[in-house]
């Protein structure tokens, strides 16, 4: 594996300690300690219902855990006042499973929402900066007056991706990034990811269920298991004995997937 | 020879940009471009910096770049924008064109709709009168759920709504009447409207904001959803499914809806007169008597299975149509209420025209 922080002491840029989430009655996640190093591709994995999805909407700030904190930029979100969470705001970017696209503005409007909300850049700036985005993730610019509807999974999620890259964020969230793609498709998403997040130096947070993209552009894997997190290199996860783990990693698409690693 | 130094991201954009435009490219020479005081460089920063570097050249400059990072280098050649630009937006037209080529368009899709519909109608009888003749082929269990919901439920708002409106009537007639004394026609007035007109048209609009509205929500999601895809694949017909026992359901639950408003409406009317006009119960109902006649009832009573099936119509019509995304089912729901408000009330103006040209 490439380890992205060859050298010097990963510096976390998202810590979570003691996060507790629950529906209900029903505990989600119990306890849950890790970090997230600066310059990483980090994925979640675990099986359906495990809280991939819930985790990431919390660390977002769109649901609140039931306890424990979590700290982005070594700050607690909680405690920022709205101006400061603003701020914050502008250093992630998102990327919606489904791409979350505003379907009422063409691709251009959507990439623009945050330049508008967030900076007074002149508008031909803005406008060039689109054309620099839209190249960035591999769109023609004739994608830029088109309206969601118009394009195809992938060109949506290309489209999605731009948008979340609009200010430079230096985290970037995936939500099932090759969710629906077809396997080539994928694979170029997984490159573009990969390619972005070295060249713009990302932090690159994703829950992800696709293996070929664990094997192909990950740095470190976590793992949410018995509402627990565990957290490592492919080839420390590997090697624990736990079940699902196995199953998961040595199974016969694990194998396919990993086969020049296992 | 500049220099370029600091940081050159999104934050600093705005200040660098209107600098650059400040800065003077010298006629022939070299550009030499000192990078080495760079410290931060996002697409934003490496952005502008192309656009300098591309200033030089289109003077006919060579260029030397000095010290530029790996990284760097490589976002810089990331953000070179292709060489044709072409437009973000939608073909630029004149919004007075524009406004002109809308209304052509509404106008065609105005008379579009209006054929749709009719064909829809005429593929509602055939399917009516198969299903009809075939009585088990109707689907009892949906009809009734959906009779449940269009007319059970509603009776408490149409109940109350009319009551109300019974009440703004009589009082608002003997109000006016009172100048010639003759408040008592006030329960005339009462009459005639709520029984002739406003008893079914008020029900009819409810019933076309809460059922025809829910008809094509429901079959809209169903589309959104594949659903009905799914039918015609396992060989079910929509029409049968979907569209038949909503309509028989509005067909049967609005007449009945109406007579409940009616009521509703007169009781509300005999409240106001016995409080406003000083009438008692029996003197109401005597001069109620003597203004409505049977007849009265079946005038406006008759034209409620006519605005139910425009409602149903309208509403399995404009479901069938969604497509697309969430959106389309929104539009589509809007757009229904609206289109069918509006049959019903041409509808009860061409009742009107044929009454009074029957003499009725």
């Amino acid at each position: 594996m490439t380890g992205a922080m060859t050298g010097a002491a990963p510096e976390p840029i998202i810590r979570v300690r003691g996060l507790v989430t629950r529906f209900g009655a029903q505990t989600v996640h119990d306890n849950l300690d890790f970090d997230v190093w600066r310059g990483e591709i980090l994925a979640l994995v675990g099986g359906s219902g495990t809280g991939k999805s819930v985790l990431l909407r919390t660390i977002l700030g769109l649901k609140r855990p039931e306890g424990g904190r979590i700290e982005i930029f070594g700050k607690d979100p909680e405690t920022l006042s709205p101006r400061e969470r603003r701020g914050l705001q502008r250093r992630w970017g998102v990327l919606f499973q489904n791409g979350a696209l505003f379907s009422s503005l063409t691709v251009a409007q959507n990439i623009r929402a945050p330049f508008r909300e967030h900076t007074n850049l002149s508008q031909k700036l803005v406008g060039d900066l689109i054309r620099v985005k839209l190249q960035l993730v591999g769109l023609p610019q004739e994608a830029g007056a088109k309206y969601p509807s118009e394009l195809s999974g992938g060109m949506k999620k290309r489209a999605a991706l731009a948008r979340a890259l609009a200010l430079d964020p230096e985290i970037l969230f995936l939500d099932e990034p090759t969710a629906g793609l077809d396997p080539i498709a994928a694979a170029a998403f997984d490159n573009l990811i990969r390619d972005l997040q070295r060249s713009l130096k990302l932090t690159v947070v994703m829950v992800t269920h696709d293996l070929d993209t664990l094997a192909a552009i990950t740095d470190r894997i976590a793992v949410l298991l018995d509402k627990r997190i565990m957290v490592g290199t492919m080839r420390e996860l590997m090697e624990l004995p736990h079940p699902w783990i196995r199953d998961y990693f040595h199974g016969p698409r694990g194998r396919a997937a990993f086969g020049g690693q296992g | 020879m500049v220099r370029v130094g600091g940081p050159w991201t999104l934050a600093t954009a705005s200040e660098l940009e209107r600098a650059l435009a400040g800065i003077a490219i010298p006629v022939e020479g070299t550009a030499e471009f000192d990078l080495s005081g760079l410290t931060a460089l996002d697409t934003a920063g490496a952005f502008l910096l192309y656009r300098l570097i591309r200033r030089a050249e289109h003077q006919g400059l060579a260029h030397q770049l000095h010290g530029l990072s790996p990284e760097h280098e490589v976002l810089l050649e990331r953000v070179t924008p292709p060489a044709d630009r072409k437009s973000l937006s939608r073909d630029d037209v004149s919004p007075l064109r524009a406004m002109v080529e809308r209304v052509g368009h509404a106008t065609f899709e105005i008379a579009a709709e209006g054929r749709d519909l009719i064909n829809f109608f005429g593929l509602t009888s055939v399917t009516l009168a198969r299903v009809i003749t075939r009585p088990a082929r109707i689907r009892f269990i949906a009809l009734s759920s959906h009779l449940e919901q269009v007319g059970l439920n509603a009776l408490p708002i149409v109940g109350l709504l009319s009551f109300l409106i019974g009440v703004v009537l009589a009082y608002q007639g003997a109000d006016q009447l009172r100048a010639f004394g003759a408040e008592i026609y006030s329960v005339n007035l009462l009459g005639v409207s709520v029984l002739r007109e406003i008893g079914v048209l008020l029900t009819a609009i409810l019933v076309a904001g809460r059922s025809g509205s829910a008809f094509t929500a429901e079959i809209g999601t169903m589309k959104v959803n594949e659903e009905v895809d799914a039918m015609k694949t396992l060989g079910l017909d929509v029409m049968e499914v979907l569209v038949i026992p909503r309509l028989l359901a509005v067909i049967i639950a609005l007449p009945l809806l109406a007579f409940f408003g009616n009521i509703a409406a007169i009781a509300g009317g005999a409240l106001m007169s016995v409080a406003a006009l000083g009438l008692s119960l029996p003197q109401f109902f005597e001069q109620f008597r003597s203004a409505v006649t049977p007849g009265t009832f079946w005038v406006g009573f008759v034209k409620a299975p006519v605005f139910a099936l425009l409602i149903g119509l309208v509403g399995c019509y404009e479901g069938l149509k969604v497509e697309g995304g969430a959106e389309s089912v929104g539009r589509m729901t809007t757009k229904a209420v609206v289109e069918s408000i509006f049959l019903v009330i041409i509808a009860d103006a061409a009742f009107s025209i044929l009454f009074s040209w029957l003499g009725l």
